[in-house]
C-alpha cells in the first residue's frame, strides 16, 4: 500500500488537508449538471437584473397593427402575443418576478422554518408537540388548494402570493431542522458547551445550526423550485401578478386562449420556466451530493 | 389493529379542527363577503334584499357564532347550501368526488406503469443510454409545469392530429371508450410528474436492494436473473415505492384542480375554482375540508396497507 505523500513528510507536521468547503466546493464541480444549472441560473439572474438593458423592446408596449405575430417576424425574435406585445421582452422581464418571488418565498419560509424546528428539537417536550401538531395541520392541507384559496381571499397581488407561498412552504423545513437537532443535540461537543456554561440560545445558534445550515440550503435551492412552479399556477389562474405586469404564468393563460390560432404562443414561457426549475433541481443535486455529510464519498 | 385505526382517527380530530378554524379564519379575513359580490354582479339584487340573505346564511353575525353554527351543522352531515347556485354542498361534492377520484387513480395508474418498468430497467442496465435517457427525461418531467404539459397535449393529441377529445368527462351511458378517451390526456398530464417521480424512487431503491446480500445469495445460488428480480428484489422495494405513491396521491387530490380546469373535467377541483372565483365561502370550506380528510384516509390506507407488505410491521 503506497503511503501518501502527504503522511512522509519529515518534520512529523502533517500538512493540513483540505477544509470542508473545499472538498464541497470540488465535488460541486465535478458534477457537469451542476454547474449546468449553476450557470444556467445566473444566466437567467442576470437577465433579471438587467433586463432594461437586454429586452429588445418595452413588455408593456402594445402594437396593434401585428398581433400574434409567429416567430422569426424581423424585430420579434419570439413573435408578439395578442396584444403586440414582444413575447421575447416579456419572457426576460417575467423572470424578475419569479425569481423574486423564489427568493422572497424561500428565505421567509427557511426564516420561519428553520426556526421554529430548532425551538422544538432542541427544547422538546411541549413545544416540540406544539409544534409538530401545527406541521401536520398545514402539511394535510391540499397545498395548492390553501394557496389558491387564501390568495383569492386576500385578493391577487405580488406581495399576497410572497406572503402565502411563504406562509405554507416552512413545515418542510420545521421537519429538517428539527430531525437534525435531535440528532446533533446529544453529541459531546453540546454537553461540553452546556457544562462551561453556555446560555441555551447561544448554544442553538453558535453551535447547533451552522450544522444544519447545509442540509436547509439544499432544501431551499428545491423548495424554490417549487415555489417559481407555484407562482406559475397561479398566474396561470389569473391569481397572481395582475395584467399587464409579465408574469410567465400569466403570459400562459393568456395564450391559452388563442390556443386553436396560434398554438406556438404556449411553448416558450413553459420552456422558461421548465428551464429555470431544472437548472434548480440539477444545482439543489448537485448541493446535496457535496454538501451531505451522511453521503459516502 | 383496528385499535390502531381507532386510534388514527382520534388524533386525526384535532388536526380536522384545526383545518376547519383556519380556513374559516382565512374566509373571516376576506374583504367584502358573496353577498356584496352577488351585489355587484345582479342589478335585481337591492340593498334590502342584500341585508336579508345575509341574515340567511348568518353573515352578519359574529365570527365565533358563525363557527360553532357550521361545526353544529357538520356533525349532523349538513355542509350548507351554496350561495352561488344555493344547491346543497353535500350532494355537489358527493356528484363530483367520484369523478375526481376516477381521474386520480387512473392518472396513477398511468404514473405506475410507466415508472416501474423504466425504474427497474434503469436500475437492472445502469450507466446504459437508456438509464440516462430516462433519468434525463424523468427531470424535464419533474421541472414542467403540469399545466403546460396538459397544454402542449392538448395541441399535440387534440388539434394536430385529432385523435382525442379536449373537453369534458364524456357519458359512461355512451359505452366506456366515450369516458375514457376523454380520461387519457389529463391521466397522463396529472401522471407524467408523478411517473417521473416514481421512476428515479424506483430506481434508487432497487439499485440499493441489489447490492444486498441476499441478493448475492440468490445469484451465487444460480437463480436466473428475473427470479431474482420478481422473487427477492422487487417485494422489498415495495415500501419506499408505495409511501411515495400513497403520499402522492394525497397530493394528487388537490393538485388535479388545475388539470380539471384546463380540460373541464367535472370533479372537485373545478368546483372548488369555480367557487374560489365566485367568493362562494360555504363551497371552499366543504371542499377544503373533503380534500384533507380524504389526505388523511389515503395516508392511513397506506400506513394499514404496511403491515401486509412487510410483516414485520405491527402497530401493536
Amino acid at each position: 500500500m503506497r503511503l501518501h505523500r502527504k503522511q512522509t513528510r519529515g518534520s512529523g507536521q502533517a500538512r493540513r488537508e483540505s477544509s470542508r468547503p473545499r472538498k464541497a466546493l470540488r465535488t460541486f464541480v465535478r458534477n457537469r449538471l451542476a454547474v449546468i444549472g449553476a450557470v444556467v441560473l445566473t444566466g437567467f439572474v442576470v437577465c433579471a437584473i438587467f433586463a432594461p438593458y437586454i429586452a429588445p423592446h418595452s413588455p408593456l408596449q402594445m402594437d396593434l397593427t401585428s398581433l400574434l405575430k409567429p416567430p422569426g417576424t424581423p424585430g420579434h425574435l419570439l413573435g408578439t402575443d395578442n396584444l403586440g406585445r414582444d413575447v421575447l421582452s416579456r419572457l426576460i422581464y417575467g423572470s424578475r418576478i419569479s425569481l423574486s418571488v423564489g427568493l422572497v418565498v424561500v428565505s421567509v419560509a427557511a426564516a420561519i422554518g428553520t426556526t421554529l424546528g430548532l425551538i422544538s428539537g432542541y427544547f422538546g417536550r411541549a413545544a416540540d408537540i406544539v409544534i409538530m401538531r401545527l406541521v401536520e395541520i398545514f402539511v394535510a392541507f391540499p397545498f395548492l388548494i390553501l394557496v389558491v384559496a387564501a390568495i383569492a381571499l386576500l385578493g391577487p397581488s405580488l406581495y399576497n402570493v410572497m406572503l402565502v407561498l411563504g406562509l405554507v412552504s416552512w413545515p418542510i423545513y420545521a421537519r429538517l431542522v428539527r430531525s437534525e437537532v435531535l440528532a446533533i443535540r446529544e453529541l459531546p461537543y453540546i454537553e461540553a458547551a452546556r457544562a462551561i456554561g453556555a446560555s441555551n440560545a447561544r448554544i442553538m445558534f453558535r453551535h447547533v445550526l451552522p450544522n444544519c445550515l447545509s442540509s436547509v440550503l439544499v432544501t431551499a435551492a428545491m423548495s424554490m423550485a417549487g415555489a417559481i412552479l407555484s407562482t406559475a399556477a397561479l398566474g396561470f389562474l389569473g391569481l397572481g401578478v395582475q395584467p399587464p405586469t409579465p408574469e410567465w404564468g400569466m403570459m400562459l393563460n393568456e395564450a391559452k386562449r388563442f390556443l386553436r390560432i396560434h398554438p406556438w404562443q404556449i411553448f416558450y414561457p413553459g420552456v422558461a420556466i421548465m428551464l429555470v426549475v431544472l437548472a434548480l433541481n440539477f444545482l439543489g443535486d448537485g448541493l446535496r451530493d457535496a454538501l451531505d455529510p451522511h453521503l459516502r464519498r | 389493529m383496528i385499535s390502531y385505526i381507532v386510534r388514527r382517527f382520534l388524533i386525526a380530530i384535532p388536526v380536522l379542527l384545526g383545518i376547519t378554524f383556519i380556513t374559516f379564519a382565512l374566509v373571516s379575513f376576506a374583504p367584502g363577503d358573496p353577498i356584496s359580490a352577488m351585489l355587484m354582479a345582479s342589478e335585481q339584487l337591492n340593498p334590502d334584499l342584500a341585508d336579508s340573505l345575509r341574515e340567511f346564511y348568518g353573515l352578519d353575525q359574529p365570527w365565533y357564532v358563525q363557527y360553532t353554527t357550521y361545526m353544529g351543522n357538520l356533525l349532523r352531515g349538513n355542509l350548507g347550501l351554496s350561495i352561488a347556485s344555493r344547491a346543497s354542498i353535500a350532494i355537489s361534492i358527493r356528484q363530483f368526488l367520484p369523478n375526481t377520484m376516477l381521474l386520480a387513480f387512473s392518472s396513477m395508474l398511468v404514473a405506475l406503469l410507466i415508472a416501474i418498468p423504466v425504474g427497474i430497467i434503469s436500475a437492472t442496465r445502469r450507466n446504459s443510454i437508456f438509464d440516462y435517457g430516462s433519468l434525463t427525461i424523468a427531470m424535464f418531467g419533474v421541472s414542467m409545469p403540469s399545466f403546460w404539459l396538459g397544454l402542449m397535449l392538448m395541441i399535440l393529441f387534440g388539434l394536430r392530429w385529432r385523435v382525442l377529445p379536449l373537453y369534458g368527462m364524456g357519458e359512461w351511458s355512451n359505452g366506456p371508450w366515450d369516458v375514457i378517451s376523454h380520461l387519457i390526456l389529463p391521466s397522463v398530464t396529472l401522471g407524467a410528474a408523478m411517473a417521473a417521480l416514481l421512476a428515479r424512487l424506483t430506481r434508487a431503491s432497487l439499485l440499493q436492494v441489489l447490492s444486498e446480500d441476499y441478493v448475492r445469495t440468490a445469484r451465487a445460488k444460480g437463480l436466473r436473473q428475473r427470479v431474482v428480480l420478481y422473487k427477492h428484489a422487487l417485494r422489498n422495494i415495495l415500501l419506499p415505492v408505495v409511501t411515495a405513491a400513497g403520499l402522492q396521491f394525497g397530493r394528487l387530490l388537490g393538485g388535479a384542480f388545475i388539470v380539471e380546469s384546463i380540460f373541464s373535467w367535472p370533479g372537485m377541483g373545478k368546483y372548488t375554482l369555480y367557487a374560489i372565483n365566485v367568493r362562494d365561502y360555504p363551497v371552499i370550506q366543504g371542499t377544503t375540508l373533503v380534500f384533507a380528510l380524504s389526505f388523511i384516509v389515503v395516508t392511513l390506507i397506506v400506513d394499514v396497507t404496511y403491515t401486509f407488505i412487510d410483516p414485520r410491521i405491527r402497530y401493536d
